[in-house]
Formats: structure tokens, sequence, C-alpha cells
């Protein structure tokens, strides 16, 4: 069953085109994640998929929903759907455990505000001003009010920016479990491996348009790429580029007979392919 | 599955988060509160003499206070808050829970009558210890000064919230907000007699809802013989009601319509 379907969405501001035709499909209990540099599109499609802006065209469910719905109606929508934006500072004079008690209320099923807490690792500052929270905590928290709700839908903008990189594999756990659990989970992220660990399926977009979609290990033909052998031959690094590397290797080891000066056997990371689809000058914009 | 709280439910509650926020800014609080009372203080060491037979210029200017104070924490209070709150994301997040508009108006009224019953109890036990206000006696004059209260705390508080969407920042709010009522209150008789204002003030003054607060409050505080003192000879009872209706309407049309939950 699909909980976001897309067909063709455009939305422009005077004469750029933010989103120039976008399709998706993302299946319930998925964790899809949308990756393109900064004034891709990225952020329009997913506030139009929130219900934050209105498109100018194209076909869009969420959760059978139209996110533009209004009134009663978009209450029950987003009942349904939990948002963590990208960056919330409020003043801070309330506690993490006052703050997450009120948005219990708002929620017709809402998760226990405890479990919460401690879900996203913040017992030990329950009672602490949102004001004394660090930048880490305090994305913990906008977590936190995101799954308050108990969402079928959840989306994550770039969460775990300021994490250090024990919180963010405790976040990903985290994120895990909540897909486990059936919740489907829409990503926008800058942090290619943290799309690699997570996704069960990633699409880059740019100018507008999705370039690929496909699940990480297989984006841009990783999977089929060939591999580079590089090592030491008189003072020079060589290499080689090999669909069977080990098939190199072998030979190598008997040419030296023995250990293969510097050897290594590396292939393309997800951000090697990223960076060739959406081009090296708009990867450095960011 | 269980539905949705109501949209006054979930206004109560607001209103409650935003009482204890707002206590929790001790400075903003105790100034707040205490402000009209310092004025008082001021103005009632100043101006010592007395405008009328029995009317003193505190008890005159004790009309003026608490009108002001409607003002101040409805439309300026909010106009200043709202900007900052929608600078901060905070805005933005309510707007992705299903926590409806009007709930988050109706906290904020809640918060503005909150704020205005304390400031109005010290406002009014001060001016009796210490400035021999006299409190009105009959029971009509009380019904006059409840409904002004709540009619006042409505119309500024929606206009607060209509007016929020002008200062583009919250960091400038203040500096485009804080004019515009210290103007109104020079024009409309809080700080001075309203009869001796030049008459193209008095028109000015007329057109909004700070003038006609104050003079509604002379009308609780002041001897009904002052009445014939005021520029309509008449403390005008229902057309204050009329025009303080009136923008009411127009706040909360405005509200709804322009309301902005994030920055642009």
């Amino acid at each position: 069953m699909s909980v976001i379907e897309v067909r063709n969405l455009r939305k422009s501001y005077g004469s750029t085109h933010a989103v120039a035709g976008v399709d998706l499909e993302i299946a319930q209990g998925e964790i899809f994640a949308l990756l393109g540099p900064n004034g891709a599109g990225k952020t329009t499609t997913v506030e139009i998929l929130e219900g934050f802006r209105e498109r100018d065209s194209g076909d869009v469910r969420v959760l059978g929903f139209d996110p533009q719905v209004q009134g009663q109606n978009a209450r029950e929508f987003r009942d349904r759907i939990g948002i963590v934006l990208q960056s919330t500072s409020d003043a801070g004079d309330l506690t993490v455990a006052e703050t997450l008690h009120h948005f219990t209320g708002y929620y017709s099923k809402p998760r226990d505000a405890d479990e919460v807490i401690a879900a996203v690792g913040l017992s030990e500052k329950k009672d602490a001003l949102i004001r004394s929270l660090s930048g880490g905590q305090r994305r913990r928290l906008d977590v936190g009010l995101g799954i308050i709700g108990s969402p079928e839908l959840l989306f994550l903008d770039e969460p775990t920016t300021g994490f250090d990189p024990e919180a963010r594999r405790a976040f990903w756990t985290l994120i895990r479990e909540l897909r486990d659990g059936g919740t489907t989970i829409l990503l926008t992220t800058h942090y290619l491996d943290e799309a690699e660990a997570l996704a069960d399926r990633v699409a880059v977009i740019n100018r507008g348009v999705i370039l690929e979609i496909s699940d990480p290990a297989h984006l841009g033909g990783r999977s089929t790429s060939l591999a580079r052998v590089q090592w030491e031959s008189s003072g020079q690094m060589r290499e080689e580029m090999t669909a069977q590397p080990t098939a190199v290797v072998t030979r190598l080891t008997s040419e030296f007979g023995g250990e293969i000066p510097k050897l290594s056997v590396s292939r393309k990371t997800l951000e090697d392919i990223y960076l060739e689809m959406i081009g090296h000058s708009e990867g450095d914009s960011q | 599955m269980k539905s949705l709280p109501s949209t006054l439910a979930l206004g109560l509650r607001r209103g409650n988060l935003e009482i204890r926020q707002f206590l929790r800014q001790r400075e903003s609080v105790v100034f707040t509160l205490l402000f009209p009372l310092i004025l008082l203080a001021i103005f009632g060491s100043v101006f010592k003499d007395t405008i009328a037979p029995g009317v003193t210029f505190s008890q005159y200017f004790v009309a003026g206070m608490i009108a002001s104070g409607l003002v101040n924490s409805g439309f300026q209070q909010l106009a200043i808050i709202i900007p900052m709150e929608r600078d901060f994301g905070s805005l933005k997040r309510l707007r992705g829970t299903p926590m409806p508009a009007a709930s988050y108006f109706i906290g904020k009224t809640i918060l503005v009558l909150a704020s205005m019953f304390f400031q109005v109890v010290l406002l009014l036990a001060g001016g009796v210890i210490f400035f021999h206000l006299n409190l009105p006696t009959s029971a009509s004059k009380w019904i006059t000064f409840t409904w002004l209260i709540l009619l006042g705390t409505a119309s500024s508080t929606s206009l607060g919230i209509a007016f929020s969407v002008v200062p583009k920042s919250g960091r400038g709010a203040s500096a485009v907000v804080s004019p515009v009522v210290i103007i109104l209150q020079f024009f409309s008789g809080v700080f001075f007699i309203f009869t001796q204002l030049p008459f193209w003030m008095q028109q000015v003054a007329a057109i909004f809802p700070l003038k006609w607060l104050t003079q509604g409050m002379r009308s609780v505080f002041l001897p009904d013989s002052f009445a014939a003192s005021e520029v309509a000879h008449s403390w005008e009872t229902g057309r204050t009601l009329g025009i303080l209706l009136i923008w009411l309407f127009v706040g909360t049309y405005f509200s709804i319509k322009t309301f902005k939950w994030e920055r642009e």
C-alpha cells in the first residue's frame, strides 16, 4: 500500500521551477531518503507533502489525503503525520516533560510522554528547561515532538545535524525501531552515510526533477561499477579499474611474489555516485 | 478510535501553557504588572490638582491606565511576541500538528485576560492604598467595567494577532509596534485630559478603540456628573460598545485571513 503518491508535481516561484514534474511512490513501512543539494527542490517537495505549501499542479496523495485540505480534514490529516522541521528554537521557558505532555493533548492517540522522553534519550533532562539543552538535545526533543502523536508517516528534515557520532547511532536505532513498528519515514539529509545506513530507498533530486530512485546499494549503477585496485610499483602509484578485482590482486600477488606495496581495493561510495549525479560544481555549493 | 479534542478544550490547554510560559519570564511579569502602578505613582505625584469637583487627576488617570493595559497586554504584547514565535519556528511546528488555529488564538486571549486580571487588581489595590482612589459602588458600573474588560481584551487580542503580520521579524517588532501604541495613548486621553487635546487629535483618536476604552473606563471610575464634561457631553456607552464590536470583528477577520505561521 502506498503512503505517499505523487504524480507530475510542479511548483514555481516566479520564473524558478522549484519542482518540475516529480513522481514518487513511497510504500508503508519504508524509510525513504530524499537527497539533493540546497535549492534542488527537496524542501519544496517535502513541504508540499506536509501541507505547508500549495502546489501549482500535479496529483498528491498522502495517507489518502490531499495535503492541502483545510479545516477538520486538515486536523485528521495532521493527526496521522509527524513532522520534524529543520530548525526550531522555542524561547524555552518550559521543561522537556511539560512540552511533551502538552503536545500529547493535540492528538487522538498520543504515545506516552515519558516513554517518548526515554526513547529519544532525554530521561535525565526531563525536568530541565528547554533553554538549558544543548543543540543535540534540542534536536532529540524535536524528534520526540514529531513522534508524540504515534504518526503513521514521519517527516524528518536533516534530523541529525549537530549530533555527536554516538547520538547519531542511537538516533538511527530509534528510527529503525519506528520503521519496524510500521511507521513510514521520509528523510531528507545531507549525510550520505546516514541515507546509506537508514534508507530502504533513496531518490536523488536536482533542479526540481528526480534523477534516480533506487536502493542505496544500486544507485547510479553502483553495484555493477568497476572496482579500483591501487598499488605502488617502482615508486609510483598505479591503478586499474576492473570488474574482477580478486583476479587482479591474485595476479599482482604472484608478480610481487607476496605482499603488494600500498594495496587498496575500493568501490565508489554513495557520496561518489551522488556527486557524479548532481555534478561536482553543484555539490560544492552546499 | 478516539476522536480529536475539541477546539475549545485545546484552547484552554493552550491558555494554561501560555500563562505558565509567561510566569517563567520574571522580569517581564514584574514589568507588565507593575508598570501601570509606577505610572500612576509618577502622574499622581506630578498632577495634584482636581479636574472637576471630587475628581482628582489620579482618578482620571486610572481609567486611562486600565484602558492602556488592555492595549499593552493584548495588541502590543502579541504583535511583538507572535513575530518572535514565528522566527523561532514554534508557530510552524504548531501548524504541523492537529491543533486548530482557533485554539491558538483562544490560548492567547486567555493569556491576555489573565494578565489583565492581575494588572487591574494591583492597580486598583495600589490606587486605593496610596492614591485615595475611589472605587465604583454601584453594580451597574461594575457590570460596565466587566464587559469593557472582556470586550477590550477580545478586540485588543484579535488586533494584536492581526497586526503580527506587519513586523517582518521578531527583532524589529517592538520598533514597529511600540510607537503605534504610544502615539495612540497620547491621542486618546490617557496621559492628558482628552477634552484639552486639539480637535484633530480627538478626531483621529475616535477612529481607534483606545479612546473608547478610556472613555468607557472613565464612565466607571468618575462620577456621572463628569459625563457633561466629555466631548459629547455624554459617556456614549452604546457607541463605545458598537465601535469595540466593529474592531473585534475587523481583528478577528484579519487574524483568520492573514495570519502567518512561518517566516517568509
